[in-house]
């Protein structure tokens, strides 16, 4: 990120324009039902968070240079120019108020997809100098230190240890040829240790050969969050160089919804070339063991358990029925919230909601869209697949003093293995 | 000019101006957003693009039940009076004979009395999405001068056809010609405005649709 300027953040939107905006901005009628499908405008009755309205500094400039009629009206001197106050302004709809959940791009009945413009907006905002501060914060750690929390190798290597002891299992470290390179987000790593010691129980048991690369630990990409082509093209190439030297086949990304649409769908585009190995999210791993018949568990949960789809993992990339055949495996008593898989509502958190301490207060709002179809369906504990949403549930839950757990589903499989025998154990029965 | 000059002006060189501008300035528009294209997609893909894509241009004619609930108003007016304007339009046995004069092709037309009844529901249900585009919050605040220009020139051609059927304006020349007229000036519009997305809506729902689609999402 070198200098910012109005005319640099105009260029990047340039550069977004693209078929799809057209036949978009073509097309919406002001209908305003996208706003019915937001949890942030459903939640706070503001209309200024209508999802399209969000998207006007980019509509403007679509309008004024690619449609004759538009070229005619400024000609004329008609018509509002974008302006950096403009950007400014909207600064706080684009990133406070928009958690690129792509619910409203379910909904509009003229098939705008808005989520795809908001990402696209973005690319002007920070270009203008006009990203939030949290984000580009965040930006910065993961450029400078790989993690965008600042988090370091020698810490995961502690809780690598703990890991060890605790399961008696190896972490591998840089095996090469494995097939799967395992990649983390700092926020799990930090949050959610077990999620560390549930995946080496679980692929110990079903044989898989994996890996942790010392080299890139990191699945998240905050440039995608903030919106810059440039950044995130830096941190997806550490991922598919560390791929690459350690000669994978595949790339788990970890319980985060983001994670998965940055590496999945946006990395291959950020460095202009397709992948020579597979992504796949955690869950999607799972489950393939599952239906391969490599998992063997015993037991189920018996409470009441509800699940909560992270949009980038349901709406976004398709994975929903894979949550549920887990699901299936461990728990008893599983009841879907009423608005679930593609139409799920966002816990409020993503798209560096999270990251941007101005829109707590926001954040905080679109979750009672989440809470209110939780208290619907009355679990007794919730369970999830990304750490964001996770620590999101958690804490809006406890804001509104409910009492229900939030549970990572990959531990409540590791929760129910059945124990295998050990190789040497086997051989010393063999031997016995 | 007399009531009869007026039609025949209206008939004659405005219709063929009204068609020229029409035709034109719609496929200039199309040009405008195919020329941009798409950028190629490198990530891996799911699903397919054409098939979800046509899907999704039938399924939003059909709100997930989710929406239909927040915004049951919005669903059914919105579907009786898009209805309504395109039975009037394509139905009316004048317009199909219009129409078959000008390019030849026909099919059969409702009866007078049935398109009546149409025409005459529409003209309450357009009115219906003024009052709450006037007073509903969220279209209020995103409603600009061009949503009612384009309210009006949709309300406009259905209610002199109403008033020509009803010979309610005398004489009739003048009604009719009325009527033409106002059709008119919704085709010289329509390209300029957002009433476009009569044609871009089918590119924007099949582009929705592909882009899920590929993820492997039926959106
Ligand atoms: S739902 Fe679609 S057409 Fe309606 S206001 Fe939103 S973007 Fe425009
Ligand atoms: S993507 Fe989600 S949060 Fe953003 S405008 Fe659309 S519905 Fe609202």
């Amino acid at each position: 990120m070198t200098e910012f300027s109005l005319e640099r953040g105009l260029n990047a939107l340039r550069e977004e324009m693209d078929a799809p905006v057209a036949s978009f901005f073509s097309s919406c009628v002001h209908c305003g039902l996208c706003a019915t499908a937001c949890p942030f405008y459903v939640e706070t009755g503001d209309p200024k968070y209508t999802p399209i309205h969000k998207l006007e500094p980019m509509r403007l400039l679509w309008e004024q240079e690619y449609t004759l009629w538009g070229k005619l009206k400024s000609k004329l001197g008609l018509g509002k120019q974008v302006t950096d106050e403009m950007l400014e302004e909207w600064e706080p709809l684009l990133y406070d108020s928009c958690s690129m959940c792509g619910r409203c791009s379910m909904v509009c009945p003229v098939g705008n997809d808005i989520h795809y413009m908001i990402r696209k907006a973005r690319e002007g905002m920070v270009a203008s100098g006009h990203a939030p501060e949290g984000l580009i914060a965040a930006s910065v750690r993961a450029v400078n230190t790989g993690s965008p929390m600042g988090l370091q190798w020698k810490t995961l290597d502690v809780q690598i240890k703990h890991v060890e002891t605790a399961t008696d299992l190896e972490v591998p470290i840089d095996k090469q040829g494995a097939d799967y390179l395992v990649l983390l987000s700092s926020m799990e790593i930090i949050n959610f240790p077990e999620y560390l010691e549930a995946i080496t129980k679980i692929f110990d048991h079903a044989g898989v050969s994996w890996t942790l690369s010392q080299q890139c630990f990191e699945a998240t990409n905050a440039g995608i969050q903030i919106g810059s082509k440039d950044i995130a093209a830096t941190l997806v190439q550490r991922v598919v160089d560390a791929a690459e030297s350690l000669g994978v086949k595949n790339v788990i990304s970890p319980e985060c919804g983001h994670a998965y649409t940055a590496i999945r769908w946006e990395g291959p585009n950020a460095i202009k070339r397709a992948y020579p190995f597979k992504v796949f999210h955690i869950i999607e791993v799972l489950d393939q063991l599952r239906a391969a018949g490599r998992i063997k568990t015993e037991g189920k949960e018996m409470d009441r358990l509800s699940m909560h789809d992270p949009c980038n993992l349901a709406r976004k990339s398709g994975v929903i029925q894979q949550q549920r055949s887990l699901m299936d495996l461990v728990a008893d008593n599983f009841v879907d919230l009423e608005e679930h898989g593609k139409f799920q509502w966002c816990c409020g958190a993503g798209g560096g909601v999270s990251s941007n301490e101005r829109a707590e207060e926001l954040k905080m709002a679109a979750f009672k869209r989440k809470k209110a179809q939780i208290e619907q369906v009355e679990p007794e504990r919730m369970v999830t697949m990304c750490a964001t949403c996770r620590t999101q549930l958690e804490e809006g839950l406890e804001e509104f003093n409910m009492d229900i757990p939030v549970v990572g589903l990959t531990e409540m499989i590791a929760d129910h293995l059945v124990e295998r025998d050990k190789p040497d154990d086997a051989a010393a029965k063999a031997g016995g | 000019m007399t009531s009869m000059d007026f039609l025949l002006l209206t008939k004659g060189p405005l219709f063929q101006i009204a068609i020229a501008i029409f035709a034109l300035g719609m496929l200039v528009r199309l040009v405008e957003i195919f020329a941009l294209g798409r950028p190629h997609n490198y990530a891996a893909a799911r699903g397919g693009q054409l098939i979800p894509g046509l899907k999704t241009v039938y399924k939003r004619f059909n709100p997930d039940p989710g929406t239909f609930k927040r915004a049951p108003f919005d669903v059914i007016v919105g579907i009786i009076w898009h209805i309504g304007f395109v039975v009037a339009l394509l139905l009316f046995i004048p317009h199909i004979e219009l129409i078959k004069s000008m390019f030849g092709v026909t099919w059969p037309g409702l009866p007078n009395p049935v398109v009546d009844a149409v025409t005459a529901i529409t003209l309450f249900a357009l009115l219906a999405t003024l009052i709450h585009r006037l007073t509903h919050p969220v279209k209020k605040f995103l409603s600009t001068p061009e949503d009612y220009l384009i309210w009006t020139v949709t309300f406009l051609p259905v209610l002199t056809g109403y008033l020509a059927y009803h010979r309610l304006i005398n004489p009739y020349p003048l009604a009719l010609g009325l009527h033409i007229l106002a059709a008119e000036i919704f085709l010289i519009v329509l390209p300029f405005t957002k009433l476009t997305h009569i044609f871009t809506a089918f590119v924007a729902r099949w582009y929705n649709g592909a882009i899920f689609g590929r993820k492997g999402v039926q959106s």
